[in-house]
């Protein structure tokens, strides 16, 4: 039947993702099965915890905000206009809801049956590459955030279509089975001794029927069978078969279309050959949906460096991948930095196994740099320090000894697992930079009190740092003792001010680029020192005149600056926002060439990735302008 | 009423005899269990006795949801034509685009789908008048459903200090206005049933308020 209503709203949906990949009779398939839902302003769609409703959302008309409760406050995680999707991830992951949703004006919302549109979503790649996009990041629409600029989308690698479609789903190959005259008791026994939710009934090594836990809720809780009786009277048989080697879609497919969480794997895909192994639900989930989740988990039980290494390599993939579907970088930065963090902290932890003996004294582990920022996206140079407890001055070289031991340790891991030794022995392994609390304490108020040039350089690293591992405590001392100097000094921050205005504007006065004029990278742009390190100089100094502390990042110290200076709020939102678009751009180069990404050809730069390179500049202009006349500078 | 040809009262055919059936249990729903049928018609004109349905679209909506997956579009074959009306609806005499039904088919149709649900329309008096008058042609006795009527309902939700004309007829354009809904498909049966369906969403919202609204406080009938 003709239905004009759906038509409309196909012509709504087809005007943004994931829609916009569909054919016309598929969205029309998809449109014909909509709810449309009506909400007044604050009326509420779905709250945390509620068992998902069986339909995603769309915004038609007005506005949604999702909200997270915290203390019985909303803190709201985002708000989506007309064209954004929102409650999707419960239904795929099947969890209850995480946040809560309620109209932010009045609203027309369209419901979409996932039940419907998963089938049709996962023929279609950038369908699914749409879908894997959402699950790793927590924004409902991950298009729109950083997109709104439209900054770099030009910059298209071709997508990847290995993530999903050709994937190969994993599978255990390890199968608990047993023969169909074991009794439902001792099928029981075995499952609870491996731990595991299900046993196949084989018959010659063909798979006859499955037993999984439903089924003893279902059918032994229930009181219908005994625990005496044959499993064959209470497996679900026939099972599903499928051949090797199915691919994630294939096997989600299968599972969807037969209403079964357990797919068997055959000799030749029918149940009339020999078991090979089996998939679950489970199995799939993992392997399209949580990729983060498992290389934490990967780190944390990982047992040598070298498998650290390969969780490193893959972190690389999953960042190329991210780029690739152009998900907002600071979601980006969240991701890799707790994996990345997880990793120096498990190779601290090993290195600490190799010391014979226990540590002496307290002592804290810092990264210093852009890791002290968490900005590290490619691989860079490990820098790092180690700040030990006040010892007693007969103990002390002894006690230095050690950690300085510890750290080589630690450095090589951190070498073997991808970051090159600092070639300016910025590490923990030198002396200096391996001391106790009073002597860094120390080392800080000669900086501070006393600036010279080599101290704007090591500014640069010294006063982003973050703790890793260890002792909180001497850390947080560490930080209350340099902010106590900076406040007796105030001048040190023009110093800094200064040091963050010396590159100046990156454009000349013909506003053409300024490319380096020798050297190896002759008529290269150089982005990290031209426009990427005046914005960290410039949050830096600027947050630790406002004392903020734990944050590191230069985006989120932009951030937070633009709440506390209400007047320049716009000039610290642009910068943040130009920092996260430069350093992605940078990344990118990175991925693309090899490298650190640091000095750009501008010859393979297209015409619009200049002018918004250009664009970008215009916030290190206003900022830099900013400091001049904060510090006197001029 | 005297109509000669249906002066004796004639035993009601079969399909409305199972449709009249459906009423007899007692109704007891509120507002958020009841189904409501948003419904709309195109005709050759505006007299419901003389004029004849060439579209019904009807949508039904249950709580604060429109389910699309049960709506209901038909196009009737009629011998009646109206150029006037044909340059509001845009329903040619003959359109290959669609598919046309006779007006019997038509109705039953309507019937199966509406069962006992609550009718809402824009001015429903003459949509409801347009099927009685079909289905009286069929020899069938007139709707038994209970209906209300958005016009009627927005008119109490503007405060009597604002009516300047008591006697002002809102049409669906002036809800449209009023309530900011997007005129899209506006002279289309189903377009307008959708209007009015969000129409009816937007003023029952504004009706209850903070009180406690009844849903026979709403019905006409």
């Amino acid at each position: 039947m003709k239905n004009t209503i759906a038509e409309r709203v196909a012509d709504f949906l087809k005007r943004y993702p994931p829609f916009q990949f569909l054919e016309p009779d598929s969205l029309l398939q998809i449109a014909g099965q909509v709810q449309v839902l009506y909400f007044e302003k604050d009326k509420p769609i779905f709250k945390e915890k509620d068992t998902n409703h069986t339909m995603f959302y769309v915004v038609k008309d007005g506005a949604v905000r999702l909200f997270r409760t915290v203390d019985n406050e909303p803190k709201i995680a985002d708000i989506c206009d007309e064209g954004d999707l929102f409650g999707l991830r419960p239904l795929i992951t099947k969890e209850d809801y995480e946040l809560s949703a309620s109209a932010n004006e009045e609203s027309i919302l369209y419901g979409i049956p996932i039940d419907l549109f998963l089938p049709i979503a996962l023929e279609h790649k950038e369908v699914s590459n749409f879908l894997i996009a959402t699950f790793a990041s927590n924004v409902s629409d991950p298009y729109s955030l950083e997109e709104s600029g439209k900054l770099f989308t030009e910059y298209s690698v071709e997508r990847n279509s290995e993530i999903f479609d050709l994937q190969k789903a994993r599978y255990s190959k390890n199968i608990l089975t047993c023969s169909p005259d074991t009794t439902i008791q001792v099928a029981a026994k075995k499952m609870s001794h491996r731990n595991v939710g299900s046993i196949v009934v084989i018959d010659a090594e063909k798979p006859v029927g499955i037993i999984t836990n439903r089924d003893f809720r279902d059918r032994i809780a229930t009181g219908a069978h005994s625990i005496t009786d044959p499993v064959t009277k209470i497996m679900s048989t026939p099972v599903r078969c499928f051949q090797k080697d199915p691919t994630v879609a294939q096997a989600q497919l299968i599972m969807l279309k037969n209403e079964v969480n357990h797919l068997c794997i055959t000799e030749d895909g029918t149940p009339d050959s020999k078991l090979l192994g089996l998939i679950t639900e489970h199995d799939i989930m993992v392997s399209f949906a949580n990729n983060p989740v498992v290389l934490l988990k990967e780190v944390k039980l990982a047992k040598r460096t070298k498998r650290l290494r390969d969780v490193r390599l893959k972190v690389s993939r999953l960042l190329k991948k991210y780029l690739d579907q152009n998900l907002p970088l600071s979601q980006i930065l969240n991701i890799l930095n707790e994996i990345n963090y997880a990793i120096a902290v498990r190779a601290l932890e090993l290195s600490l196994k190799k010391m014979e003996t226990p540590p002496p004294c307290k002592f804290a582990w810092l990264a210093l740099g852009s890791q002290g920022r968490k900005e590290q996206l490619l691989f860079t140079d490990q820098d790092n320090a180690i700040v030990f407890d006040n010892v007693p001055e007969e103990e002390y070289e002894a006690t230095q000894a050690y950690f300085i031991k510890l750290a080589r340790i630690a450095t090589r891991a951190m070498h073997k697992v991808g970051y090159a030794y600092c070639p300016a022995d910025m590490m923990a392994s030198n002396p200096r930079w391996c001391q106790s609390l009073s002597e860094w304490k120390k080392q800080y108020d000669i900086w501070i009190t006393d600036p010279s040039p080599e101290t704007q350089l090591l500014s640069a690293i010294f006063f982003d740092y973050s703790y890793v591992f260890g002792d909180t405590q001497l850390v947080t001392n560490l930080s209350d003792n340099i902010l106590l100097t900076l406040d007796k000094n105030p001048m040190f921050y023009r110093v800094m001010a200064k040091d963050a205005i010396r590159s100046p504007s990156p454009l000349g006065f013909f506003r053409q680029f300024l490319v380096e004029e020798s050297g190896d990278h002759k008529d290269f742009f150089d982005v990290k020192a031209r426009a990427l390190m005046p914005l960290i100089d410039a949050a830096r100094v600027l947050s630790l005149n406002h004392k903020l502390r734990n944050i590191n990042n230069t985006a989120g110290r932009f951030e937070r600056l633009a709440e506390l200076e209400a007047n320049n709020k716009e000039i610290y939102e642009n910068c943040s926002y130009a920092f996260k678009a430069l350093l992605k751009f940078r990344t990118k180069q990175g991925i693309l060439h090899d490298d650190s990404g640091r000095f750009i050809e501008l010859a393979t730069l297209s015409k619009a990735e200049k002018l918004k390179l250009k664009r970008c500049f215009k916030s290190i202009h206003d900022i830099q302008e900013l400091l001049t006349l904060r510090y006197n500078l001029k | 009423m005297y109509i000669p040809f249906f002066s004796k009262k004639q035993d009601p055919p079969e399909f409305y005899k199972a449709y009249a059936a459906q009423f007899s249990k007692t109704n007891t729903a509120d507002f958020d269990t009841a189904r409501f049928i948003i419904f709309d018609t195109e005709t050759t004109g505006t007299n419901a006795r003389e004029d004849r349905m060439l579209s019904i679209g009807a949508l039904a909506l249950t709580g604060n949801q429109i389910n699309l997956a049960s709506s209901f579009e038909l196009y009737v074959k009629q011998d009646m034509f109206s150029e006037e009306a044909a340059a509001i609806h845009g329903i040619l005499r003959e359109n290959r685009k669609y598919k046309k039904v006779t007006e019997e088919e038509a109705v039953k149709a309507f019937l199966k789908f509406i069962g006992t649900d609550i009718l809402v329309g824009h001015h429903v008096g003459f949509d409801v008048g347009i099927i009685n008058y079909a289905l009286k042609r069929l020899g069938a006795p007139k709707l038994k459903n209970k209906f209300t009527d958005t016009g009627v309902l927005y008119k109490r939700t503007v405060h009597l200090v604002n009516i300047t004309n008591p006697d002002k007829v809102y049409t669906l354009d002036d809800l449209c206005e009023e309530l900011n809904i997007s005129r899209t498909d506006r002279h289309k049966a189903m377009g307008d049933a959708y209007i009015t369906a969000l129409a009816f969403l937007k003023i029952l919202s504004r009706l209850k308020g903070n009180k406690k609204l009844k849903l026979k406080n709403i019905l006409l009938n």
